[in-house]
């Protein structure tokens, strides 16, 4: 049995129940036993460790829905291990992995085998994400109904739009019946192919083969209408653009149960930062410009948009220090999330709680895991943060076995102090 | 310097230093350099019209082409200037080499950066290759041409060859026309022309032009003789046949009755317009026989005398850059 911990003098921000305040928790045998909000935890057993927040930020643990390793099949890239390091870091605290790996994760062996390794690592928080269909080749249904009994949260085929509308509304009506959601890329795949960038100016300039921005909307136009057709819950796997904004928010109108991602770099940076042909902004979907990163804050700010992922990629220098159009697409994310997201309460420009939001208790109601809020019984999944600490991030040292962050040299606020996973340690300064 | 033309010795004589290490990009000059790039190679042509057409300037010095491309007339192009000036010259040619067996550009960058070259002149089919690949070697890198992004000796021939023929480069009115979505012909053009004080329009079917090519301060037509109306020069672009099978265009005829430059389209133009092509020509398709072998109008074989001693322009530019350095 371990020790009970009490952290106290902190600033609790808990966006499920809306408290931002003073407060404190107890943590016993890996739950919350105990949240004092505004008053103190009172008199505490001597056999509790008390830890003194000294009135930083506690929040719940990060709730990283999208995040891609490089196991099985491509661990010099990624393992789990390095992974769940670098998440712990970070303050994510449960990790939903992709099922685009070698095998691909479409059937129950390949979901087990991740949970397997994830209890073996015992780090943090893994889950998988089903293939929607076998290979990820968007043909056949791979197998959801026992994907799910095995532990999947969702099925998605990753960044491979599935393009034939027969298989996704078989997909999203056979997974409605299993309660699981279905994730879907829209993007066009045939204005999509070959583009190593968005179109536009700056694209045309430096002489890449391009996507027009609208590409992600008309996908998306059709995924809503399959979705109205079939009434499956549907994750919009990563908006980008305002005219694909504009679908989201009719849809949701019409009540359709959709919620929206976006990614942590596409709310950061646009298309100018790839500069001279700097691969490690070269991502899918590629960055948009200034106007679209705008709709994108503004989408989240409002609502529209509810859960910020980091869409971590790990990519070896060897996939990135290639000519732009060969180079491996995407960018890891697990350790800059937090710093990067409290970029926009520091900016003025999204309020701090509803920031939290999108990364703990809306992705956690989304896929119905008990973490991502600070109640009593729930996981004791808690982050703890100095708001206000500068850091520069430096790729190098990154935990990640991947080095491929776009905020290399960057100048953020926030430093994750300590990082718990039922009530276990696994990260702190 | 013995054996070189008098106006080429009064030009090697000014006190001008190219100030920089590549030669990447025509959006990286400004117009001081461009005019004594463009005097240096004005003298490079008298030169080369000379019996003995040597110099040493870059004698000792290490010429690599690295073309990962094939193009037979720009690399004999580049060997020519380098051999002209005393260089040694080594053609690589990747297929044959290790590039086909896995290796990336940045090994074999490296490797070849290891033989102490002094100059390294690049064709890759990738946009920004040439960049890269000057963040990794000592050398100066030479962009003969990258993916669709930049060729900027082309653009430097060019202008060199519209100098010669008008005196002036300021002022002209210069159609592009053709596949300017896929050239780098193109964008070196646009952005040098320009710099030089040009009026540069853009001629060719919607899908060809970039969509986004109306904020590049040049005026775009669909309609090639409103485009080339009034024009003093005509350049024409190369198009591959492959995107004219219903691909960016329905057929090559097609192409042909409404983008190929004939006599009849080119009657709009100035009369006394210049024709240009960056070759090889798709004759039929683009441009008409009848105008592309017609001395009195086309520029097309001047254009490949003015390479060699454009490049021979560069190369000594840049070799005199390396000798300020060590």
């Amino acid at each position: 049995l371990s020790r009970p911990v009490a952290i106290t003098n902190a600033r609790i921000i808990d966006p499920a129940s809306g408290y931002d305040g003073p407060g404190g928790v107890i943590v016993t045998e890996g739950v919350i036993a105990d949240v004092a909000k505004g008053a103190g935890l009172g008199k505490l057993s001597a056999d509790v460790e008390v830890i003194d927040a000294g009135g930083a930020l506690l929040i719940p643990g990060l709730v990283d829905i999208r995040v891609k390793t490089g196991e099985p099949g491509a661990e010099p890239k990624e393992t789990l291990k390095s992974a769940a390091l670098a998440a712990a870091a970070g303050g994510v605290t449960t990790i939903v992995v992709q099922p685009d790996t070698h095998p691909v994760m479409d059937e129950p062996a390949v979901v087990d085998f991740i949970l397997r390794r994830a209890r073996d690592i015992e780090l943090v928080n893994v889950y998988p994400a089903g293939a929607a269909t076998k290979g990820c080749e968007g043909k056949r249904m791979a197998e959801i109904g026992l994907m799910h009994e095995a532990g999947c949260l969702y099925v998605t085929d990753a960044d491979r739009p599935i393009v034939d509308s027969k298989v996704l509304r078989r997909v999203l009506s056979y997974a409605k019946a299993f309660g699981v959601p279905v994730a879907h890329r829209p993007a066009d795949p045939w204005l999509s192919s070959g583009a190593a960038a968005s179109e536009g100016e700056f694209a045309a300039r430096l002489g890449l083969p391009s996507v027009p921005a609208i590409a992600e909307r008309i996908m998306l136009e059709r995924d809503l209408a399959l979705v109205e057709l079939t009434g499956a819950p549907f994750i919009v796997d990563q908006v980008t653009t305002a005219g694909a904004l504009e679908s989201l928010k009719r849809g949701l109108e019409r009540g359709l149960p959709v919620t929206a991602t976006t990614s942590i770099n596409h709310l950061s940076f646009n298309e100018i930062d790839i500069g001279d042909y700097r691969t490690f902004c070269k991502l899918d979907p590629p960055l948009r410009s200034e106007d679209d990163r705008q709709a994108v804050i503004a989408a989240v700010a409002s609502g529209l948009i509810q859960v910020i992922v980091s869409a971590h990629a790990p990519a070896p220098a060897e996939d990135k220090r290639l000519p732009y159009d060969e180079a491996a697409p995407g960018a890891v994310g697990l350790q800059t999330l937090l710093p990067a997201l409290l970029a926009f309460h520091h900016d003025g420009q999204i309020p701090l709680i509803d920031l939290i939001r999108t990364v703990t208790a809306a992705p956690a109601a989304l896929l119905g895991l008990a973490g991502g809020r600070i109640a009593k019984g729930a996981p004791a999944d808690l982050v703890l943060c100095d708001l206000n600490a500068p850091v520069v991030i430096d790729a190098d040292k990154l935990v990640s076995k991947s080095k491929n962050s776009p905020f290399d040299g960057r100048r953020l606020q926030g430093r994750v102090l300590r990082t718990m996973v039922d009530g276990r340690t696994v990260y702190s300064v | 310097m013995s054996g070189a033309p008098p106006g080429l010795n009064e030009v090697l004589q000014r006190t001008f230093s190219f100030p920089k290490r590549h030669f990447l990009s025509a959006t990286d000059l400004n117009e001081v350099e461009v005019a004594n790039l463009l005097d240096l190679a004005d003298g490079f042509v008298s030169l080369n019209r000379q019996t003995s057409k040597k110099l040493d300037l870059l004698k000792g010095r290490t010429l690599m082409n690295l073309f990962f491309e094939n193009s037979t007339r720009t690399q004999s192009s580049f060997e020519l200037a380098g051999k002209r000036l005393g260089a040694d010259v080594v053609n690589m040619s990747p297929r044959s080499s290790s590039i086909s067996k896995g290796e990336t550009l940045i090994d074999t960058a490296v490797t070849l950066n290891a033989m102490q070259p002094d100059l390294l002149v690049v064709r890759h089919s990738s946009s920004g290759a040439a960049s890269l690949l000057s963040q990794k070697v000592g050398c100066s890198v030479v962009n003969a041409g990258d993916g669709q992004h930049e060729h900027p000796t082309q653009a430097l021939l060019d202008a060199l060859s519209m100098r010669r023929a008008f005196g002036h480069i300021s002022g002209l009115k210069v159609a592009i026309c053709g596949d300017v979505m896929h050239s780098r012909v193109a964008r070196s053009n646009i952005a040098m022309l320009q710099m030089l004080g040009a009026n540069v329009r853009l001629v060719g079917p919607p899908t060809l032009i970039p969509a986004a090519a109306d904020r590049w301060n040049v005026e775009v037509f669909h309609d090639m003789r409103q485009g080339i109306a009034g024009c003093d020069v005509v350049m024409m672009l190369r198009l591959q046949l492959e995107r004219m099978d219903g691909v960016m265009a329905p057929s090559q005829r097609e192409y042909f009755r409404f983008f190929g430059l004939d006599r009849e389209k080119l009657a709009y133009a100035a009369p006394h317009v210049r024709v240009m092509h960056p070759g090889p020509m798709n004759r039929g398709v683009e441009i008409d026989s009848e105008v592309a072998d017609d001395l009195s109008v086309s520029l097309i074989q001047d254009q490949v005398e003015m390479g060699v001693a454009a490049r021979m322009a560069v190369l000594t530019s840049l070799a005199a850059r390396l000798e300020n350095e060590r």
